[in-house]
């Protein structure tokens, strides 16, 4: 029996046909995740007691799915993988987790990330560190770990992480899946533990552009405990997949994609990845897309990784300071509430989160916040109107996903150099913008999966999944999971 | 001497149904912790959500206080730790307030100063704290109700400047009904920055802040010991330290709490989850037509073009309700001084002895126009209205009903007294001589018509007649 490296809707047509019960299907799931907990340490938490109770028909109806453990679960432990909360037991749900119950989804467990989101290996949650299932050595990429590695073992069809930076949309590069984030304020992130509420985006891991297209349609909405979240509309995302894509017009950066604008232009690694992107270009070409090369200015592009580190700590220093142990999480000791909340701090972080909310409390200091902070914001509007003017002409952004494969575990990176500094960063425009953003499975390097990215005008996730619909179908990685996995 | 410089900053709490950034209810309550929702306890994941009654409020005072308000509404976070703020900061407003540049005229002896706003800004109360030898604790109530906060500019200069100003301010929030502004309930609490200067001196000297003082008594008396300790330390040679200070109630001293120099730095930032409202000028229009005419405009009505005494305007002002029910009466006509004469006599007697309010009462401004129209129509005296205004209150019927239960009415008929005039004075011939002689018995025989009348006798018409019939002999 194996059926939970289908996807959703193969899933329902096996459930409709009666060919599988939910109850199978939780079974298989649970199963999964406790056979490869040991090897991959997908999970914080394997719900051994996930029953489905449920009578209607959503597509989503019986079907389990992994949820990072950043968002709010009522009665279910929910750790951030961080000590500060591991014996934190919330008592509310998320909006999308009490939308996903409602529509009749069953939660399996909740996963590995980086200490409160904030990283983009995997390695540094409090349990322990989340490997590639595609290769034990090298990590899946953060901070959605977890979420990424249980859909591509094939535990979940779905999982939902959270995206600030990329932390979806590269972790499913890495993972050879699909991760998909719409525009900001889709869907409501009430109960998702906040990292950088301007960036901080709901975004999943599918094994396809139209089961991505489903979530969608389950999860948005407005919500009257997120101000930021969008009106309701009447649009139904999966049945917009269709729709005829010839003359839409995309671009790529040149800086970004082109080998001649590095430094080391002898690394294979680097050459295939390129290569790989050039060949999706031309396959969308063939499928009728017009795409252009668009140069855009360096300084701004090399202002992307510094900007988005500025402004995300300065949101996490602040969003965090609620973690003091007093109400909630670690008790800290001490003779009065100061070293309460001291001790409790000083326990309950690693040395790396400590160093982003020192950066975060550096630049919103009375001295250095217009220097650092708000030229950050500036930066991060300039960046965004060239995007926008460019989304006058163009429909989408497509680049590589990531600056090569997954990296192996604690290997070290040269964050300066122009292959890190802009390739492995441009993914942070989705989230400057709030524009809708999706990663999809391109091929092999080195035998370790690669993928491109596309990233289209906020507002519009309908036509953004349209075109990666259309784009995904003409690639073939369409329902992969890792090979290799027993 | 030394010149005194004092600016408040005035926290008020709103009365909205839910609070500020949450859907949990805005209430008082001795229960502990009934009062909350995830907002308020600052749970992760949370996200706050604007009450918009609360901005209509804050904006609707600011405008009271003729402040610029301003083309849209943002929030700040404003970070420290403390464990009475359970999300780590708090949501205030430091770029954009809800009003600048604002004043309050208000009377100090007889006499208008003009205080300037600096600013009116919207936030959110912090939970409370208990604190016991061993253990404190928290109760949530409060976190996250609606807060107001008024900063005078440096423009005050005795305590009685203050208290007149902080009267006033609190008349100005009754009357926009915004909160019940209760001193005792921590409704309305004041934070005080005062700093001493030589009368020829061009600069300010070095301000002291006393926190969190909460009631207006309080205020004055850690206003006059802080001046005589600033005096001291000035007259002795010494410097004042820039410093927070609280002020004691039990021996009315102020005592220091921290230096200034290590002050917080709030680290304020745009707060990312609430996106800005635009102000449209429909939308500050409506706030504005809702605000009624306030007490200081009200007491300059009632003095100039009423003609009533400053005593009498400021007691009818005291309130709104009260204010508003002396409008009423007079709205058609009705003579303003009489109806102020009733109103802070008769009725306002009746109100402190039953601790009753005005719109508790049976009597109606309509009742009490009736009331007035029967005296100047003469069918009673006005000595009969007060007995009969006693009777309304009292009895809760109106005043026609206990006219006719009394029997009570004027006697009018000319003949009737004229009769009774002549059968008196025939008795009393020596006192005519009297009389005469210029000593007053005048009174003594309107005495004698309303003995016989049981008071029911026009008094005017009676002395009129009495005159005649003397003269006549």
């Amino acid at each position: 029996m194996k059926y939970l490296d289908l996807t959703i809707d193969e899933i329902r047509n096996l459930l409709d046909r009666k060919e599988v019960t939910s109850d199978e299907l939780i079974k298989e799931s649970i199963d999964k995740a406790h056979q490869y907990q040991e090897e991959y340490n997908s999970f914080v938490t394997i719900l051994d007691e996930a029953k489905h109770n449920y009578e209607g028909s959503t597509i989503i109806n019986g079907i389990p799915y992994a949820l990072k453990d950043n968002y709010s679960t009522k009665g279910i432990l929910t750790t951030a993988s961080s000590n500060i909360l591991s014996n934190y037991v919330p008592v509310y749900d998320a909006t999308v987790v009490q939308k996903l119950n409602k529509s009749g989804a069953v939660l399996m467990g909740k996963t590995v990330l980086d200490e409160l989101a904030m990283g983009d290996s995997g390695t540094t949650g409090h349990t322990g560190i989340v490997k590639n299932p595609w290769d034990k050595k090298r990590i899946i990429g953060g901070s959605s770990a977890g979420s990424a590695a249980s859909v591509a073992l094939g535990i979940v069809p779905f999982a939902l992480g959270s995206d600030t930076g990329d932390s979806v949309r590269k972790p499913a590069a890495y993972g050879g899946v699909v991760g998909f984030k719409p525009t900001y304020g889709r869907i409501s992130r009430y109960g998702l533990f906040a990292f950088a509420s301007s960036l901080d985006h709901v975004g999943y891991f599918t094994r396809s552009v139209k089961d991505a297209a489903y979530l969608t349609d389950i999860l948005k909405g407005k919500d009257e405990r997120d101000m930021t979240s969008l009106p309701d509309n009447d649009e139904v995302y999966v049945s917009g997949l269709e729709n005829d894509i010839k003359g839409r017009k995309l671009f790529y950066i040149k800086e970004v994609c082109n080998i001649d604008s590095y430094q080391d232009q002898t690394d294979e690694e680097l050459k295939a990845l390129l290569n790989n992107f050039h060949e999706v270009i031309e396959k969308c070409r063939q499928l009728g897309f017009i795409v252009e090369e668009v140069s855009i200015d360096r300084d701004l592009l090399n202002a992307l990784y510094p900007s988005y580190m500025c402004i995300s700590c300065a949101e996490a220093t602040s969003n965090n300071a609620n973690l003091t142990g007093i109400l909630f999480g670690l008790p800290g000791k001490g003779n009065n509430v100061d070293e309460i909340m001291f001790d409790a701090r000083t326990r309950g972080f690693s040395e790396f989160i400590k160093r982003r909310f020192i950066m975060g409390s550096f630049v919103l200091q009375k001295e250095n916040q217009d220097k650092l902070f708000l030229n950050a914001s500036r930066v991060r509007r300039m960046i965004v109107d060239k995007i926008n003017e460019l989304f006058k002409e163009y429909d989408g952004l497509i680049m590589p996903s990531s600056e090569g494969v997954a990296p192996i575990i604690n290997s070290k990176k040269d964050k300066l150099s122009d292959r890190y500094l802009i390739l492995g960063n441009h993914l942070v425009i989705g989230n400057f913008g709030g524009f809708p953003s999706i990663s999809l499975p391109s091929g092999f390097v080195n035998g370790l999966p690669v993928s491109v990215n596309l990233t289209g005008r906020q507002f519009e996730d309908g036509l953004t999944l349209n075109m990666a619909y259309k784009i995904e179908s003409v690639l073939g990685y369409k329902g992969q999971v890792a090979k290799g996995v027993k | 001497m030394y010149k005194v410089v004092i600016g408040l900053e005035v926290h008020c709490e709103l009365k909205t149904k839910s609070k500020n950034f949450s859907y949990a209810t805005n209430d008082y309550s001795e229960t502990p912790n009934i009062y909350l929702d995830t907002v308020d306890l600052g749970f992760p994941g949370i996200l706050p959500v604007a009450n918009k009654e609360a901005v209509k409020s804050a904006l609707k005072i600011a405008m009271a206080l003729n402040c610029e308000n301003p083309d849209e509404v943002i929030f700040d976070r404003k970070n420290y730790f403390y464990p009475d703020l359970p999300k780590g900061y708090q949501i205030t407003q430091s770029h954009k307030p809800m009003g600048i540049n604002g004043y309050l005229m208000v009377n100090v002896d007889d006499e208008d100063i003009k205080v300037d706003i600096h600013d009116l800004h919207l936030e959110e109360d912090t939970a409370s704290l208990d604190h016991f030898n061993e253990y404190s604790l928290i109760n949530y109530n409060r976190s996250g109700i609606p807060l107001i906060e008024i900063v005078t500019e440096p423009c005050l200069h005795s305590s009685k400047e203050a208290i007149a100003f902080l009267e006033a301010l609190r008349s100005v929030i009754l009357y926009c009904g915004v909160s019940d502004a209760r001193s005792d309930l921590g409704q309305m609490r004041c934070d005080v920055n005062i700093s001493l200067m030589k009368e020829d001196a061009t600069e300010f000297g070095t301000k002291v802040e006393i926190k969190n003082i909460n009631s207006f008594t309080k205020v004055k008396e850690a206003i006059e010991y802080e001046i005589e300790r600033q005096t001291e330390v000035l007259n002795s040679g010494g410097t004042i330290i820039m410093e927070t200070r609280r002020f004691d109630d039990e021996d009315m001293k102020t005592y220091s709490m921290r230096s200034k120099v290590d002050a917080v730095d709030y680290k304020y930032f745009l707060e990312p989850n609430m996106p800005p409202i635009k102000l449209t000028k429909e939308f500050l229009d409506e706030i504005r037509s809702q605000i009624p005419m306030l007490q200081y405009e009200r007491i300059n009505l009632y003095i100039n073009e009423y003609g009533l005494s400053r005593y009498d305007a400021t007691t009818l002002v005291k309130e709104k309700k009260m204010a508003d029910y002396f409008e009423e009466t007079i709205k058609d006509g009705t003579d303003a001084k009489l109806a102020s004469n009733w109103i802070t006599s008769i009725v306002l007697g009746h109100l402190n002895k039953f601790q009753v309010e005005i719109d508790q009462i049976y009597l109606t401004p309509a009742m009490l126009v009736s009331l007035i129209k029967m005296v100047n129509d003469g069918k009673i005296s006005s000595k009969q209205a007060k007995e009969v205004l006693y009777k309304v209150l009292e009895e809760e019927k109106d005043p026609v009903t206990i006219v006719d239960e009394l029997g009570i009415k004027q006697i009018e008929n000319d003949e009737e007294i004229r009769s009774m005039v002549v059968e008196i004075l025939d008795a009393n011939l020596p006192l005519i001589e009297e009389y005469r002689k210029g000593r007053n018995v005048f009174d003594f025989f309107v005495g004698q018509v309303m003995k016989r009348t049981k008071g029911q006798a026009n008094p005017t018409l009676t002395a009129k007649i009495i005159k005649e019939e003397i003269e006549k002999r």
